[in-house]
């Protein structure tokens, strides 16, 4: 997916609508700041997400870091290959890196999504 | 005892040092009706000689395995323990307050805990342990909680009465103030019955807890327990007497999805109180939601082969509050105790030990159903603890017992009001075929004399 067109949330989530379903990723720049990715955590699907909360988690061989989610919602697919191969996520983080699609349920809360130029400067303010 | 100095001008300095002017400012953060007032009837002060004299006879009042002949068991038990494990274990190296993780300065300790991680995967099967936690109670516990975030599922943990009542108790507290429902399932037959185990499964059902062989000293049915658990979705956690895997199967072999034990057997003498040894191993795949400190071999930049503490990912003082457990350190002293107790013995040791232990137990309970009206409470295999129905009253008869020197058992009715009659015994390669005799006839006499003091309603 092209990064210009994607939308992202303040915690480095990036977040694209198709279809009616949400998908989430982290952004490079998370991924690079995490650097060596050991071990990622995904919800079951099925599982219900709140908008600003935790769905998972990513450990690199420093820290360990949650996930949030972008929308009230449901968990309908979840990236395996990611489990299995958490390097993938540095490798192309907005293609075969995506984590999760949520269905997001009627009347659902977001988080406060940022565009891309809004992101772009969050992080050069933080860098 | 220790000499401890604080003498008046160290106490000035401290207070200097924390910039106060008396110990009553120091302690002016506690509100007043928190405070003591007044120390309730405490005796004067005793001078260090008459102290020292007073303590002394307190100590003699305790009562030491060694001095009578031990058929105690019920999680604590009197194995033989070889003189190599004293020596290595006293090592000044390893003999330390505080066990040091310091990679760069603590290769030693590292590789003696990774061994013992490696002995303990190879005992029980499984694919990794940790680096040891307290005792075997909150081993348990430690597991059902990693069950919880493994499966998911915070509606019921499962846990057979035939558990010991300690391990329970502990479970409990553990659970006391979560989600999770905990529910006992009987065993009035000596062991968890499969089928009260299916109907007591739920979809929501994150684990159940057995003890194989069981605190009566009975075996489960632990392949059919497991397949049953699995059908639905919950994990398997068992609770092993360690040397008992000298002959029984390896948990990992029959379907455990976590095993954990007290490690006491394992070269650590009985005492009350501890330092005992919780064991705790798992699959792989649950990993990252294991408890503890956990020791990984690796090579350092020259390719030297090293030790390092591995994941710490999940440990609180990196994770905070998402910590896998509150357990942050290990029972070094205790684990390298087992390391050493397993390499010196090795599995054609520990198979020797544990054959000894079965068969001794065996001999025991078969001479002590000789005597009139005593019987095994429950028709199950046994490994080296068994249950007795005495035709006395069982408190009064270990008491007789005890004034015979010998240690004769545990009165299960403390905690098993249906078992008010039942005394359990440990029967360990350690005893002798004189000891096992000597305390049969032991029996018998104190039941005759209980008979004769207090004829017992038949």
């Amino acid at each position: 997916m092209n990064p210009e067109q994607l939308r992202y949330t303040e915690t480095h989530e990036w977040v694209a609508e198709q279809d009616g379903l949400v998908t989430v990723g982290i952004t490079q720049y998370a991924a690079e700041l995490l650097r060596d990715l050991v071990y990622i955590e995904l919800p079951r699907l099925g599982t219900r997400t709140e908008a600003g909360s935790s769905f998972g988690e990513v450990e690199s061989i420093k820290a360990v870091s949650e996930l949030y989610a972008p929308v009230d919602g449901e968990v309908v697919a979840v990236n395996e290959a990611v489990v299995a191969e958490p390097q993938m996520i540095s490798r192309d983080p907005y293609g075969e890196g995506w984590l999760i699609k949520i269905r997001p349920a009627a009347n659902a809360r977001w988080s406060r999504l940022l565009s891309y130029d809004e992101y772009q400067q969050q992080i050069a303010q933080q860098a | 005892m220790a000499y401890i100095g604080n003498t008046e001008q160290q106490q000035r300095e401290m207070l200097a040092a924390l910039g106060l002017a008396s110990v009553e400012e120091l302690f002016a953060c506690i509100p007043p009706a928190a405070r003591l007032q007044r120390l309730p009837n405490v005796p004067p002060a005793l001078t260090e000689q008459e102290l020292t004299e007073h303590i002394s006879q307190l100590a003699s009042r305790n009562r030491v395995g060694k001095e009578a002949i031990c058929f105690l068991g019920g999680g604590s038990y009197d194995h033989f323990i070889p003189a190599v494990v004293d020596t290595v274990a006293s090592r000044s190296e390893f003999y330390t307050a505080y066990t040091p993780y310091q990679a760069e300065a603590s290769q030693g300790s590292l590789q003696a805990f990774f061994e013992y991680q490696t002995l303990i995967c190879q005992l029980t099967g499984m694919e990794v342990a940790n680096a040891s936690l307290y005792e075997g109670g909150s081993a348990l516990a430690e597991a059902a909680m990693m069950a919880l975030s493994v499966t998911g599922r915070y509606g019921r943990i499962l846990l057979a009465e035939s558990i010991h009542p300690h391990y329970r108790q502990t479970v409990q507290a553990y659970l006391a103030h979560l989600e999770p429902q905990l529910v006992t399932l009987p065993t009035p037959q000596g062991f968890l019955d499969p089928d009260l185990l299916s109907q007591a499964l739920t979809e929501d059902t994150a684990a159940v807890l057995v003890q194989h062989p069981n605190f009566f000293g009975h075996l489960e049915e632990v392949e059919e327990l497991a397949e049953r658990c699995h059908r639905r979705g919950a994990l398997f956690i068992v609770s092993v007497d360690p040397i008992s895997l000298g002959l029984l199967r390896r948990p990992g072999d029959y379907g455990a999805d976590i095993v954990v034990a007290e490690g006491q057997p394992l070269g650590i003498p009985m005492q009350y109180g501890g330092p005992y040894l919780g064991i705790l191993a798992c699959r792989q795949a649950y990993v990252r939601k294991m408890p503890g400190r956990l020791v990984g071999q690796t090579v350092d930049r020259q390719g030297r082969r090293c030790w390092v503490l591995t994941l710490q990912t999940r440990e609180q003082h990196i994770r905070r509050e998402k910590a896998t457990s509150n357990i942050c350190t290990n029972q070094g002293l205790m684990a390298l105790r087992a390391a050493v107790y397993l390499a010196a013995l090795g599995p054609q040791g520990l198979r020797e030990t544990a054959e000894l232990c079965l068969r001794k137990a065996h001999y025991t309970a078969r001479r002590l159903c000789e005597i009139p009206g005593v019987r095994l409470a429950f028709d199950r295999p046994f490994f080296k603890e068994f249950t007795l129905l005495l035709p006395g009253n069982p408190r009064a008869v270990l008491q007789r017992l005890l004034s015979r020197g010998y240690l004769g058992g545990i009165w299960l009715g403390k905690w098993y009001p249906t078992l008010g009659q039942a005394v359990s015994l440990a029967v360990t390669e350690s005893r002798s075929r004189a000891e096992i005799d000597g305390l049969v006839d032991a029996y018998r006499e104190a039941l005759e004399a209980e008979r004769v003091a207090q004829p017992y309603p038949r």
